[in-house]
């Protein structure tokens, strides 16, 4: 199997999978749980597309 | 006038027989460290998780680090990679995760194995917490 995914694709299946496990480890409650997996994956997405900008306008 | 005693008092954690085997099952079957102390939904939740962003490190032919192959960065794989516990093993004795160097995704995967070993330990390390007493 050979699995062709894009880097954009790549990096959110990335943050989910990260986001969910530093929810579960990192909090008490499932609520809090929830909460700051979310809460990951938000920040993770966001560097992710700050991150795709600022590479942009260093190269222009 | 004597001092004031702190209210708060150091709180111990005293290690049990479940503080060392919650880590170890836990590191070897990814979720089973949660799921033998009954807490059955995060540790299902923790086992899907690690063991479906390995599957996909694999499916993007990512590599599975050998132990000494001399190059740092290889070993420092090795360290993660090995991180999931019985997944590595059976990766290795399978011949799966020769990685591709011609394909991009292939270097996706290879970070996907990695840190899936990783967040494994966290895993690890939450079990035994959970274990002493330290975590509800």
């Amino acid at each position: 199997m050979n699995l062709q995914l894009s880097h954009f694709t790549a990096a959110l299946l990335f943050s989910l999978f990260a986001s969910v496990v530093f929810g579960i480890t990192q909090k008490n409650t499932p609520r809090e749980q929830f909460r700051y997996g979310l809460k990951c994956f938000a920040w993770f997405v966001f560097g992710l597309i700050g991150g795709g900008w600022l590479m942009w306008l260093i190269r222009h | 006038m004597p001092a004031p005693e702190s209210k708060a008092e150091a709180k111990t954690y005293p290690l049990n027989a479940m503080g060392v085997l919650a880590p170890i099952v836990g590191w070897l079957i990814p979720g089973a460290g949660h799921i033998i102390q009954k807490r059955w939904i995060r540790g299902l939740i923790l086992m899907a998780t690690i063991t479906i962003m390995f599957a996909f490190g694999l499916a993007m032919q990512g590599q599975v680090h050998e132990p000494n192959t001399g190059d740092i960065l290889d070993m420092l794989g090795f360290v993660g990679d090995l991180g999931a516990g019985y997944l590595y093993f059976a990766s290795r004795i399978l011949g799966w995760g020769q990685g591709a160097i011609n394909l991009a995704t292939a270097d996706y995967g290879s970070k996907f194995l990695i840190v899936a070993g990783l967040l494994n330990i966290i895993c690890a390390v939450d079990a035994h917490q959970i274990a002493i007493g330290k975590k509800p």
